[in-house]
C-alpha cells in the first residue's frame, strides 16, 4: 500500500506524465497518439508510460497492434480516499472550533458574571 | 486531477485543484467573521482547537500582525512536530499566511484565509493552501495516512534524489 502510494506520487511528479494521465482521462489511446502533440521520440513517451503502467495508473491492452493504453480508475479512488480522510481531518478541526466558538460567545452574554 | 469530497458527516468541503498544485476548504460557522478571524490569530484560542486529536500543542512563538510570524509544535506520543511560517496579511476580513512542516523543511506553502458573511450570524471560510510542488501537496494529503507514510515519502525522495523518476 505505501509502496503503490510511493510509485504514484513519484508517477505523477512529472508534468508530461500528468498531462498523458490527463489525456488518457478521455479515453484510450495508443503509444502514437499520445506522443503526437509532443516534441519527444515515442521511445520517450514509452518509457513514461511505464512509469505509469509499474505505477498502477495505466495498463495496456491486448490487441497485439495497437496496444491501446486504458487509465486504471480505480487507483484515482485511493487518491478520493486520500482527500476524503484529509477532509475529514479539517471536518474535525472545525468541529473543535464550533465548540470554541459557542464557548466564545457565551462568555459576551451580559448575565455572565463570573470568568471561566 | 480535480477531486470533491463531500459526505454526511459534517459541512467542510475539500477540493484539489487540478491545474494547480492547491488544496480548497470551504466550511460554514456559526460566528461572525471577526470571532473566525479571532479563533485564528489570538494563540489562547487557536491552541483550543488547531492540533490533531490527542496531540499536545505548544506555541513557541506567535505574533499574528502582518510581517509577524509564528510556530507551534504538536506532540503525538512522544514525537514532536513543528510548523512554522510568517503572517503576510493579517485584516479584518483576509489572512494570508506561510505554512512550513519541519519535517520537510524545504517546502513552504501559502495560506489564504477569507470570510464570507453569509447573514443570520453565519460566516463561510475559505481557505486555499497553494503548496510549492504537486508532490508537497498530494504529500499533505495523503499525511493523514497513518500507514507508514512517512516511509513512504523517504522512498520517494529517494527515488526523486536518484533521477529515478
Amino acid at each position: 500500500m505505501t509502496d503503490q502510494l510511493s510509485q504514484v506520487f513519484a508517477a505523477l511528479a512529472d508534468p508530461t506524465r500528468r498531462d498523458l494521465v490527463a489525456r488518457l482521462c478521455e479515453g484510450d489511446a495508443t503509444v502514437g497518439d499520445l506522443a503526437a502533440p509532443y516534441d519527444v521520440s515515442l521511445q520517450a513517451v514509452s518509457k513514461h508510460l511505464k512509469v505509469l503502467e509499474t505505477a498502477g495508473l495505466v495498463s495496456r491492452g491486448r490487441d497485439a497492434q495497437r496496444r491501446p493504453v486504458h487509465l486504471e480508475a480505480e487507483v484515482f479512488d485511493l487518491m478520493t480516499k486520500w482527500i476524503e480522510r484529509y477532509r475529514r481531518q479539517a471536518e474535525q478541526r472545525y468541529q473543535r472550533l464550533d465548540a470554541v466558538l459557542a464557548a466564545m460567545n457565551e462568555t459576551v452574554t451580559p448575565e455572565e458574571g463570573t470568568a471561566s | 486531477m480535480s477531486t470533491n469530497a463531500t459526505t454526511a458527516d459534517g459541512t467542510a468541503t475539500i477540493e484539489a485543484v487540478e491545474n494547480m498544485p492547491a488544496i480548497t476548504i470551504s466550511r460554514d460557522f456559526t460566528a461572525s467573521a471577526a470571532q473566525l478571524v479571532k479563533a485564528h490569530t489570538d494563540p489562547d484560542v487557536i491552541l483550543q482547537w488547531l492540533g490533531p486529536e490527542g496531540a499536545a500543542s505548544t506555541m513557541d512563538y506567535w505574533d499574528a500582525r502582518t510581517g509577524g510570524s509564528w510556530r507551534y509544535v504538536h506532540t503525538i506520543e512522544g514525537e514532536e512536530y513543528g510548523f512554522h511560517g510568517c503572517f503576510h496579511t493579517v485584516d479584518e476580513d483576509r489572512l494570508v499566511q506561510t505554512f512550513t512542516f519541519e519535517g520537510f523543511p524545504d517546502s513552504v506553502a501559502l495560506e489564504t484565509m477569507t470570510f464570507e458573511d453569509l447573514g443570520g450570524g453565519r460566516t463561510r471560510l475559505h481557505t486555499q493552501s497553494l503548496f510549492d510542488s504537486y508532490e508537497a501537496r498530494d504529500g499533505m494529503l495523503a499525511s493523514g495516512m497513518d500507514i507508514g507514510v512517512n516511509e513512504g515519502y523517504a522512498k520517494l525522495d529517494g527515488l526523486l534524489a536518484d533521477g529515478a523518476v
